[in-house]
């Protein structure tokens, strides 16, 4: 019995030591980076501040966080309208196509994000095949400026994001009783209201933890404006990106992130508080 | 009559999400083969843009760095994980749902604020950018998915497996190397084989830890890409395409086949 015990501890320790140092305290870390004073030669100097918070509501600043949000609610809700109506018909597809079906889900929710953001710039690009498909047709006399520009940052977002909306929602939606919407339907409710009264209010786990999984990496994955997007479109993700790497502000750079992670805190609440009774949502990813 | 017209919306928006998710990236495998530089025009099949790629020792360096990196961190997270979802499954511990929680949490971070927390840790206590850091980094992101895989694994068992082997006298490391782990054994392949995809993928973490010397796949095709569509770009990128659908197949059967 003692060499059990010796056992759990062993692995329990090893996991808890492993996330306590390199999630846990780097995170602290960066709470505290913060608060001290940027310095140009040392990066950091220890000395207490509040400056970096006040910094962030400089009006460039602010105007970047708008930016992003409007982006990042773009794109969202873009992933929501596309992949709601695409679980809920998924789950009803014929049992002898649902694997394959799904696994042609879960590979571009595994493939590498870059290379398909580098697709959507090859599908967007002046002479890309877009503009040329739209110049055949006759739909437009002269190509389009589709790259570099914010549109093309929320296609290539929302390219990238759908499986991740789709997923959770689809496994919510396998797990749904299709008697509720029969028992609706008999009792002479219109499509209309057993979406509003029945199934969205059954889906909400799926919703919010859609939402989630796709609203932050929206505002974060830095690499897309990068790509796709012209020099204004600059999201959260790139300005800390910017501090930490060109401007060498760390404590600025900090204090983004971590109100970020209050954002993602905030979010993590809404979802726990609606989610209490679903304890499946480990099914959400494969 | 309103049930076909509702299988016809129902096929025309899954073919048209599917087509969407699909059609770039086929795009770019279609055009790796195409036999000129600027033009979209189809000029004939080349493997032009594969034999540069295949030249390349600069590249050639970069994914065996990463293909190191890959196997050693999806390794190291794989034990770790491993036996942190079988506790979490088999033990009613203290901090168990601190734990469970964490690990949840740590699936919803963005990826940018690990990478600047680990860059900061990483420079505080000393330590250089390159395959180390790279290799913390990496085990660190893939420990919360291998976790899930396996304990998402273990919970659709019938746990009365575990306890009649308990009953008839096994020890608990002996339910763990007996029963357990044999049980759990696709889902920690498929574990070991995501975390692989996960860390060869890897572009917002890896972008803050590395260092110049330990130069890795990904960051290596984010500054191509940075200088705009090219024919040997379309090659490379069609190949790691390939390369992870493969492991995403495999890993799906394996799961498959056993449930």
């Amino acid at each position: 019995m003692k060499y059990d015990s010796h056992f759990k501890y062993m692995s329990l320790t090893l996991i808890w030591v492993w996330l306590g140092i390199f999630a846990l305290l780097s995170f602290l870390l960066v709470l505290g980076v913060s608060f001290l004073e940027h310095d140009a030669t040392h990066i950091v100097i220890p000395k207490f501040t509040w400056s970096s918070y006040t910094f962030l509501f400089h009006p460039i600043l602010l105007k970047i966080f708008g930016y992003s949000f409007v982006v990042a609610i773009t794109a969202t809700a873009s992933c929501l309208l596309i992949g709601y109506p695409f679980a809920y018909f998924l789950s009803q597809i014929h049992i002898r196509y649902k694997s394959l079906l799904m696994l042609f889900l879960v590979i571009p929710f595994w493939t590498s994000s870059l290379v398909r953001s580098y697709a959507v710039m090859a599908i967007l690009k002046t002479k890309g095949i877009l503009n040329t498909i739209l110049l055949s047709l006759g739909l437009i006399h002269e190509p389009l400026q589709l790259l570099f520009t914010n549109t093309a940052v929320t296609i290539g977002l929302v390219y990238n994001l759908l499986p991740f909306m789709v997923l959770p929602l689809y496994a919510n939606f396998e797990r749904l009783d299709e008697r509720l919407l029969e028992a609706a339907e008999d009792l002479g409710a219109s499509r209309f209201m057993t979406l509003y009264r029945i199934l969205i209010p059954l889906t909400k786990p799926g919703i919010y933890a859609g939402i989630m999984m796709v609203f932050l990496p929206s505002m974060t994955l830095f690499y897309i404006p990068d790509l796709l997007g012209g020099a204004r479109s600059v999201l959260l993700g790139n300005l800390i990106e910017n501090q930490f790497l060109f401007a060498n502000n760390w404590p600025v750079g900090s204090a983004i992130s971590v109100l970020l992670t209050f954002v993602m805190g905030v979010m993590l609440l809404v979802y726990w508080r609606n989610s209490q009774r679903s304890d499946n949502k480990q099914q959400v990813l494969l | 009559m309103r049930a076909s017209r509702h299988s016809l919306l129902r096929n025309f928006w899954l073919l048209g999400v599917y087509a969407f998710l699909y059609f770039p990236i086929l795009v770019v495998v279609f055009y790796s083969f195409n036999d000129t530089k600027f033009s979209l025009v189809w000029q004939g099949a080349t493997l032009n843009w594969y034999t540069t790629l295949w030249q390349d020792s600069n590249l050639w360096l970069a994914l065996l760095h990463s293909l190191i990196l890959g196997f050693f961190a999806s390794l190291v997270a794989v034990i770790i994980g491993s036996f942190a979802a079988m506790n979490l499954y088999w033990y009613r511990f203290r901090g168990r749902q601190l734990l469970y929680g964490l690990i949840f949490i740590l699936i919803v971070t963005p990826d940018l604020v690990l990478g600047i927390s680990l860059l900061i840790l990483f420079s505080l206590v000393g330590l250089d950018l390159g395959f180390w850091s790279l290799l913390l980094a990496h085990v660190t992101f893939c420990i919360p998915f291998v976790v899930i895989t396996v304990y998402s694994r273990l919970v659709d068992f019938d746990s009365h497996l575990f306890e009649a082997a308990r009953d008839l006298g096994a020890s608990e490391v002996t339910i763990f190397r007996k029963v357990m782990f044999p049980l759990a054994l696709p889902a920690i392949i498929v574990g070991l084989l995501l975390s692989f995809t996960l860390s060869i993928d890897d572009v917002v973490v890896s972008y803050f830890v590395a260092g110049p010397e330990y130069e890795i796949l990904p960051l290596k095709i984010f500054s191509m890409a940075k200088l705009g569509v090219r024919p040997e770009l379309n090659a490379l990128c069609s190949v790691v395409f390939v390369i992870t659908v493969c492991i995403v197949m495999a890993s799906h059967f394996i799961l498959r086949k056993k449930s």
